[in-house]
């Protein structure tokens, strides 16, 4: 199992420890990851998979909640931009 | 009531039961004309089938009679369009009805003739012109017809714009009161008070029976799903042309294929009706026979997040046609009911022939065959 | 393509919790086969999140036992799905990212846990303004926090927790606001004379936070920044002090996740589920353990976790013996229920364009004026996002006495082929189609 996994966040690679979940990765690249209805940057609150602000697309899959999800090799994941 | 008539002792000119869209109309239509007048509901604005309709403002052709209210009332809506607010979210999205099959075809042409004739624009799509517009529509269908001045809001507070347009003319609006007992010019509340009015309406929808014994209506239950946002995923509302191919196409229970496109960029998806059942809980196979329908035509909903169901109950009539107009039996009394899956649509057209037979004033269309009295009539004819 | 899987139990655990692993554990050493499912990758819960196998830190040796006996139960874990409704009596329905769950049960325990209360103020919504568990699971998610500088507010035991965990992972904890005031928290530490761990953990908490500014009475105003928080306006001794920072983690003590409890028809009180002295519900083989029978935190969600899952395997002798421990640690949760009320400044906190609902962006303007929850999802969509009202609900409910609505299926935002799963009823081309629209 490797240490390190390697995934990209709006096309720029980010390196995180095995095990790191994809809201981790996404504040690693310094993106917020949703803008709100009203064009608020948002990013997680509850950590938990509650809230829905941590949402992101993953692998084309849109509305996925990031703190719940662990990064994987080659993932790709894209914030509302 | 003529204007001969003396002044009256009664609080109001007109009480109107029920504060959801037909209610508001009504109530809207009735302060316009400088009467006054008072809305009770038990509940919030809009909170009973305005609150679980799909919003479309729409014309349809079952028969001559909706058709003439339909499209009367989706020009009224045009007309008005210009001043609603942000939160009634109305777009002119348009109706495509879509064909499955030649024999769907067949009915395509025959809707766009018959709209033709009475000017509504329509235009005929081939399967790929079908395909090029809506792309998330499954491959294989026959075309559709596509009626562009369809739209599509946002119900209840599209009935809160009309009721805050009523109370600035002086409208009462008293919510969260539960009516006991309606008729011979009164209203009566659970709580022992009561309110006089020249006129009493009944638009209790669904409910309208429990005031009213006696008004053929009965509950339609319905489901609705929302999905999450997912912009330019549809741009029109589809709905299905098709019927069992058997003749006997009546079972108990049916669902049909009819999404919309909100302007969050969530997915409506309906649509369902049920007969005689009773609760409000979602029922498990209808809903899923709804969503299986709606995938047939759709496939990519079928990964879409879905955040909410719900149902309602829609006020259902023998001839599909609503009670606008005297109870007979009761002269003060006035129906504004039995509006099935229509409501939105025809509400403004609902509000102007009511208050025009409350008044006097000359309707804009013929009103026979909405009337409450058109039951009495055919046994009359039997 | 997604998968439809069928799985049995005699007992079906949801929440995989302490509560929840405490209920598993003692149900399978009983001998009956026992199924936990989890929305999280994870077992684990919040609490003991990213535990397994770490460090010492946060009963890390409580839990490493229970994980120890879990690992030779036998229990079969099912984590990253979500139970989003119940059919029929008996079956629960589970989604995965590709694959759906029928879960068949002869009894079920319910360990569902609880959140975060959160609070609106101005700039709540700003990146980088978390919950104090929310900014906590994050870093245990691999948020790197070293050197970051911290400002931890609300109320609750949690924050003290939280800023400790955080400061032994490299965090500046700049200073902990706590809005309870100093009277209540004196009692509380009084109250702990009773509990000797507690006065232990205690002291752990007072080592690891040596140095820090506690303050009570305190609470935040305003959260500042442009894309990202830069600075918090936080209340002390009556004035307003700006503190520059780089993360808020605030919440408001916890409220319990009741959802599922209701959607099943168990009766729920005021705010928890009711359970008789074998922590079963209304529902005769549904059990309910931990939060939401009411906040007690670890040590009492671990004793109720167990009575459920003996009862729930049919051992009520055995879970007896558990009563007396569990009377004890019922002690705590009375004494923190009593201490972290909230004050009513917090209602004057949100300004009239602070966002209340997160998901559709409502401000707390145009709820004011509204008379109910009901009217609010209507007319503004107040709670009709996805969250489902997780958040805006608790938030209403303190700042206007709005009594939540009921639940409906999915009690969680599910895939539209999930709800359209159906095993009983005709198939979809003997369906009768209704022409015409709505």
């Amino acid at each position: 199992m490797p240490s390190q996994v390697t995934l990209t966040v709006n096309g720029l690679r980010v390196s995180v420890p095995s095990g790191a979940t994809v809201a981790a990765a996404v504040a690693i690249a310094g993106q917020a990851c949703r803008i709100s209805v009203t064009g608020e940057p948002r990013g997680p609150l509850c950590g938990m998979g509650i809230c829905f602000e941590c949402c992101v697309a993953v692998n084309g899959r849109p509305h996925c909640r990031s703190c719940q999800t662990l990064c994987e090799s080659g993932m790709e994941v894209r914030t509302d931009e | 009531m003529s204007n001969a008539e003396p002044m009256s002792n009664a609080e109001y000119d007109a009480i109107i039961v029920g504060a959801g869209i037909v209610g508001a109309a009504c109530a809207d239509e009735c302060a316009r004309r400088g009467l006054r007048v008072a809305v009770v509901d038990r509940d919030a604005i809009g909170s009973g089938a305005t609150a679980a309709g799909m919003g479309h403002i729409v014309v349809m052709d079952d028969s001559d009679a909706q058709f003439a209210l339909t499209r009367y009332s989706q020009r009224l809506w045009q007309d008005l369009r210009p001043q609603l607010p942000d939160d009634v979210e109305y777009e002119q999205c348009g109706t495509i009805w879509v064909a499955a099959d030649d024999q769907e075809i067949e009915e395509v042409w025959r809707k766009h003739d018959y709209y033709g004739k009475r000017g509504v624009p329509t235009e005929v799509w081939d399967a790929r012109t079908l395909k090029q517009m809506e792309p998330n529509l499954r491959d294989g269908l026959a075309g559709g017809l596509l009626v562009p001045e369809d739209g599509v809001l946002y119900p209840p507070c599209a009935a809160r714009f009309l009721l805050e347009r009523a109370q600035e003319r002086g409208a009462k609006l008293r919510l969260g009161v539960s009516v006991a007992q309606i008729g011979q010019g009164r209203v009566r509340t659970n709580d022992g008070l009561e309110i006089t009015g020249e006129i009493v309406v009944n638009a209790a929808g669904a409910w309208a029976p429990e005031l009213t014994p006696g008004i053929e209506v009965k509950k339609r239950k319905g489901h609705l799903v929302i999905t999450d946002r997912y912009p330019g995923f549809l741009r029109h509302q589809l709905v299905e042309l098709g019927y069992l191919k058997s003749a006997h196409a009546v079972t108990s229970d049916s669902v049909a294929f009819n999404v919309q496109p909100r302007r969050t960029g969530q997915i409506l998806i309906g649509s369902s009706r049920q007969y005689g059942a009773e609760h409000r809980e979602v029922d498990d196979g209808i809903l899923a026979r709804m969503l299986q329908r709606a995938q047939e035509f759709m496939p990519a909903l079928g990964t879409m997040s879905a955040v909410r169901a719900w149902t309602g109950f829609r006020a259902a009539t023998p001839d599909k046609l609503p009670l606008i107009g005297p109870w007979p039996g009761d002269k003060s009394l006035f129906l504004g009911t039995g509006h099935e899956g229509l409501g939105i649509t025809t509400s403004l057209g609902t509000a102007r022939i009511l208050v025009d037979q409350i008044t006097g004033a000359k309707p804009e269309i013929p009103i026979e065959p909405y009337l409450p009295s058109r039951a009495n009539q055919e046994l009359a004819n039997a | 393509m997604s998968k439809d899987l069928e799985q049995r139990f005699d007992v079906v655990v949801v929440g995989g919790g302490p509560a929840g692993i405490a209920a598993a554990v003692r149900a399978a050493e009983c001998g009956v086969s026992v199924g936990i499912v989890d929305d999280n990758a994870t077992l684990g819960g919040q609490i003991w999140r990213g535990t397994s196998g770490e460090r010492q830190e946060e009963g890390a040796k409580v839990a490493a036992i229970w994980y120890r006996r879990f690992g030779t139960a036998g229990i079969t874990a099912l984590c990253g799905k979500r139970v989003f409704h119940q059919p029929e009596p008996g079956v629960l329905l589970a989604e995965g990212t590709d694959d759906l769950f029928e879960l068949g049960y002869r009894n079920l325990v319910l360990a569902t846990g609880a959140r975060e209360r959160f609070l609106p103020f101005p700039g709540w919504t700003l990146p980088n303004v978390l919950g104090a568990g929310g900014l906590q699971a994050l870093v245990k998610g691999g948020l790197p926090i070293r050197g970051k500088r911290v400002v931890v507010a609300g109320t609750g035991p949690l924050l003290l927790a939280v800023a400790a965990y955080l400061r032994e992972h490299g965090a500046e904890i700049l200073m902990v606001c706590e809005q309870a005031p100093w009277s209540s928290l004196a009692r509380f530490t009084a109250a702990l004379l009773g509990q000797p761990e507690k006065i232990a953990q205690a002291f752990e908490l007072k080592r690891k936070l040596a140095g820090v500014p506690f303050v009570a009475n305190s609470w935040p105003l305003a959260a500042h920044g442009g894309q990202t928080l830069e600075g918090v306006t936080v209340s002390r001794a009556g004035k307003s002090e700006t503190i520059p920072c780089d993360y808020l983690a605030c919440g408001f003590h916890l409220v319990p996740n009741t959802e599922l409890p209701l959607l099943l028809g168990c009766q729920v009180g005021n705010r928890f589920v009711p359970v008789d002295d074998f922590q079963q519900t209304t529902i005769a083989g549904v059990f309910c353990a931990g939060e939401p029978t009411g906040i007690g935190g670890v040590d009492l969600a671990l004793v109720e976790g167990q009575i459920a899952g003996l009862a729930a395997a049919g051992r009520r002798a055995e879970a007896r013996e558990l009563f007396g421990a569990r009377r004890k640690a019922r002690r705590f949760a009375r004494i923190l229920d009593r201490t972290f009320r909230l004050r009513a400044e917090l209602r004057s906190l949100p300004s009239h364009e602070t966002m209340v609902c997160r998901c559709e962006d409502v401000p707390y303007s145009r709820l004011q004026r509204l008379s109910s929850w009901r009217a609010a999802k209507l007319h503004t969509r107040c709670g009709m996002g996805p969250c489902q009202g997780r958040v805006c609900g608790p938030a209403t409910q303190f700042l206007f006495q709005w009594n939540p609505d009921s639940v409906r299926p999915p009690v969680f935002p599910v895939r539209v082929a999930s709800l359209a799963r159906f095993r009983g009823g005709a198939k979809p081309e003997q369906t009768t189609v209704a022409g015409g629209l709505g």
